[in-house]
């Protein structure tokens, strides 16, 4: 069943056309990473598809839905860079935002919900980190409690933008058993990804991306030399040298 | 009460509110929007008058939302159009002030609206200016619409604590979990704005960018917790006024003025001496943070 | 209106105001590019408290003095707003807007206790919140062409350096452009035109001269020499109309028809502007959708690759 399903999709950057006919769908229960060079429209990609920023045509459907009617279904983990990591909040906090859309207007969170966010702290080895000011944690531990707040929105399909950028060892381990442990239990998740070299261990599903789908499918099928080349063009030879 | 007493009363309340709704500035990082806001209430108040020809309170407030939520959209509107953040701030908050002054030298001609007095505030002639509240008797005008201002803004605050936080922090996250950021953006300013008009009187329009943004950051350096910073920054607003004032009385001298630098002498206490985030306990400890280290090994491997 | 025309002190305060112009279009384009417009601002308003001890301690209206008070001052604050930024977790756009009010409730509140105490004659120094071009006397004139003519040479004997630093500085290093001495002269330069600026227009408005020539200018050209001499004009224009109309009404501070000249320029480019104006990016949005309907491919495999923001 496909759970994604993006049809034609144009957007803009500023004056520059970043995303041209961009169409794919998405099976449940895959475990898809996003690839290409910088500038290829990987992140405004995942920011159209939820509506952060606006497209210019095209349509995309969650669970043969609109956005609007699945938003609790559909999860979204920013890159770490995107929020200011001085702001005064500790790592529990952090967490339970997650669960700001599910506890409505007007309403505070409550016991239940704390244990929760808890729960999916210890989940990502964090537990000891709760009452930690944020700015104190390493960008490894930031990654993961930005990881542990996505599972505790508890949605079906997860959108992660470079989540594996700048952690160490121990923390990308962390995260890509998160990551299969998600996929296991019947989840769909999306991660815009840098490191070519790992793509082949990590992810069963790969979308090349170049202002439009190069290619998409199976790893072992999509994530062809040809394929990163046409992806990549001379800039390949350019990355690897560096 | 006596007259200091509610020359006191007025000015912790401006501390209060000011300090309350500065610390979501600070971390929305929109300190100069606060500067921009804070001029161009000006005008709304200007053109309020001429269309009612009377300085009353709910006028001034409507006034005062529409140009602030003017400025604020056209800040917008030009970034959107390719100018820098600041220098769109610059653009729009100049022209509308200037509008403003102009319109109270070649139209107003009236005592009670000068320019001077819209930016420098005269809280010494607040109490003179009363109306009569049911159970309360005479109060002040200005004291009592500082008050309902603060009480609208900390229902708003308290109301919908969570959005703030979240929206502050990470508006991708909580757009994307459907919250409204654009409409808790402009209803935000709106506060900035009410905010900013009831301080007129007592302090004028840039000292209430002091009032607004100091304390806030002072209360920034003593805590790493959102509800504490706030209680922080409003007990902050209320010293300062409190020490401006008695400074004014002391040395004789504009008690907005020394309002406003007594802020900043809160802050430069908590920026020396804070054990957190202060500059002494930074080069006591040799503070360096655990990211930074990892960065570092990030950037080697 | 033709009269005051003609009386010779309008003209040199007319002359002042069309250089100050300049100047501040000018150091508005670095300022623009350092990205550092609102930083305009503060200082101006942190000039306020060095005026006035400036003039505490002179006793006369000096006009040599009181730049020298305002530099010092201004000076501290940009000193003040790198420190807070450097050593604290606090934002640069917070530690402009505290050194901005906070200094500026030090200079009313040091106004109030000199207008107090030396007594009558001091309404010279309110004009430095508002600015009223016309009470200039003479020697302020001289001095303030003085200054603002060696701003504009500064910054066109140097221009070529000046555009290298902006654009890219660690090239600029390597070609041995030493980046703190540049940064110093810029921050100088900066403080001068707007302590002079300060007697024009007041404290409060001085950054509009410094920003919004700038900003029109960029909606004409991409050039940034073209840009530079562009905000010139539009600031020296502007400070040359709002300084007319304010000499016909009695009473009428010269900063806000210097602003609202320069505004209406400003709204001029913005619709006209020959290379980002609302016109003519209408004009090409449309010719671009017929294009797209006749080759949908092609508008957009000629875009070179960006880099991807936000």
């Amino acid at each position: 069943m496909s759970v994604l399903k993006v049809q034609g999709l144009h957007a803009s950057y500023r004056k520059n056309k970043v995303l041209h006919d961009v169409s794919f769908e998405v099976e449940q229960g895959s475990l898809t990473s996003i690839v290409g060079p910088n500038g290829a429209g990987k992140s405004t990609l995942l920011k159209v598809m939820l509506e952060l920023h606006p497209k210019l045509s095209g349509d995309v459907s969650f669970f043969g839905s609109t956005l609007s009617q699945t938003k609790t279904r559909v999860g979204y983990v920013p890159q770490r860079g995107s929020v200011d990591w001085d702001f005064p909040t500790n790592a529990l906090d952090v967490v339970m935002m997650g669960l700001y859309g599910r506890v409505g207007w007007l309403k505070w969170p409550n016991k239940s919900h704390k244990e929760k966010a808890m729960a999916s702290l210890a989940q990502m080895g964090m537990a000891d980190f709760a009452d930690r000011q944020i700015s104190q944690l390493s960008g490894g531990q930031q990654q993961r409690v930005f990881l542990a707040r996505a599972l505790v929105q508890d949605a079906d399909l997860y959108f992660m933008d470079e989540p594996l950028a700048g952690v160490d060892a121990a923390t990308e381990r962390a995260i890509m058993t998160t990551l299969k442990n998600l996929k296991m239990s019947g989840k769909t998740v999306m991660v815009v990804h840098h490191d070519l070299q790992t793509v082949e261990d990590y992810f069963d599903h790969v979308l090349l991306l170049n202002r439009t789908v190069v290619a998409h499918g199976k790893t072992e099928d999509a994530f062809t030399k040809d394929n990163v080349y046409r992806a990549y063009g001379g800039s390949l030879r350019f990355m690897k040298e560096a | 009460m006596t007259y200091t007493g509610w020359i006191l009363l007025t000015a912790s309340l401006v501390g209060l509110s000011c300090g309350i709704v500065g610390v979501f500035l600070i971390l929305r990082r929109m300190a100069m929007m606060a500067d921009a806001i804070s001029h161009t209430v000006l005008l709304g108040i200007v053109t309020a008058f001429l269309i009612t020809r009377e300085l009353n309170g709910p006028h001034m407030l409507i006034g005062a939302i529409i140009t602030g939520l003017l400025t604020a959209l056209l800040v917008q509107w030009f970034h959107s159009r390719g100018v820098q953040q600041d220098a769109s701030i610059g653009v729009v908050f100049t022209t509308l002030f200037a509008i403003g002054v102009i319109l109270i030298a070649t139209q107003v001609g009236n005592a009670h609206l000068d320019t001077k007095h819209a930016l420098m505030g005269e809280i010494a002639f607040v109490p003179w200016e009363v109306m009569n509240v049911p159970l309360l008797g005479e109060v002040p005008k200005a004291t009592f619409m500082l008050a309902a201002v603060l009480l609208v803004v900390l229902v708003v605050i308290l109301a919908f604590y969570k959005e703030w936080k979240i929206t502050s922090f990470d508006p991708a996250l909580a757009a994307s979990i459907g919250i409204p950021v654009v409409l808790l953006h402009y209803v935000f300013m709106s506060m900035v704005s009410i905010t900013t008009v009831a301080s007129f009187d007592a302090v004028g329009a840039i000292m209430v960018v002091a009032m607004l943004i100091t304390p806030a950051a002072a209360a920034y350096l003593w805590t790493d917790k959102l509800s504490i910073m706030l209680v922080l920054s409003g007990a902050f607003g209320v010293i300062s006024a409190f020490a401006g004032y008695y400074v004014a009385v002391w040395l004789d001298t504009s008690i907005s003025g020394s309002m406003a630098f007594a802020t900043g002498i809160v802050f430069l206490v908590s920026f020396l001496l804070s054990p957190k985030h202060g500059v002494l306990s930074r080069y006591l400890y040799r503070y360096e943070r655990p990211d930074q280290e990892e960065q570092q090994i990030d950037a080697v491997s | 209106m033709l009269n005051s025309l003609l009386s010779p002190n309008t003209q040199w305060v007319l002359l002042s105001t069309l250089i100050l112009g300049m100047a501040a279009g000018m150091i508005g384009c670095l300022a623009y590019w350092k990205k550092q417009s609102l930083m305009s601002d503060a200082l101006s308003h942190a000039a306020l408290p060095g005026v006035v001890v400036a003039f505490a301690l002179t006793g006369t209206k000096n006009l040599l003095f009181m730049i020298i008070g305002a530099a010092v001052s201004a000076l501290i604050g940009a000193w003040l707003i790198g420190w807070i930024r450097s050593s604290s977790r606090i934002k640069e756009d917070t530690a402009m807007g505290m050194i901005l009010s906070v200094f500026f409730g030090l200079g009313i509140m040091l106004l109030t206790i000199v207008n107090r105490t030396a007594g009558g004659n001091q309404s010279g120094l309110d004009n430095f919140i508002f600015g009223q071009a016309a009470s200039m006397v003479r020697k302020d004139v001289f001095t303030m062409l003085a200054l603002a003519l060696l701003v504009i040479v500064i910054v066109t004997v140097a221009f070529k350096e000046w555009k290298l630093f902006l654009f890219d500085p660690d090239f600029a290093r390597g070609l041995g452009l030493s980046s703190r001495w540049m940064n110093a002269i810029y921050m100088a330069v900066l403080v001068l035109v707007i302590v002079i600026g300060i007697q024009a227009v007041g404290v409060i408005l001085m950054a509009a001269m410094l920003i919004i020539p700038a900003v029109s200018a960029r909606y004409w050209t991409q050039s940034f020499r073209t840009m530079v001499i562009l905000s010139a004009i539009f600031g020296g224009g502007s400070g040359l109309i709002g300084t007319l109309i304010s000499t016909l009404g009695k009473g009428w501070p010269t900063g806000p028809f210097i602003v609202i000249a320069s505004s209406v320029l400003f709204t001029v480019s913005l619709v006209f502007g020959s290379e980002k104006g609302l016109l003519i990016q209408a004009l090409q949005l449309r010719s671009e959708k017929k294009k797209q309907v006749e080759d949908p491919s092609s508008s957009w495999t000629k875009v070179p690759a960006i880099r991807e923001g936000e």
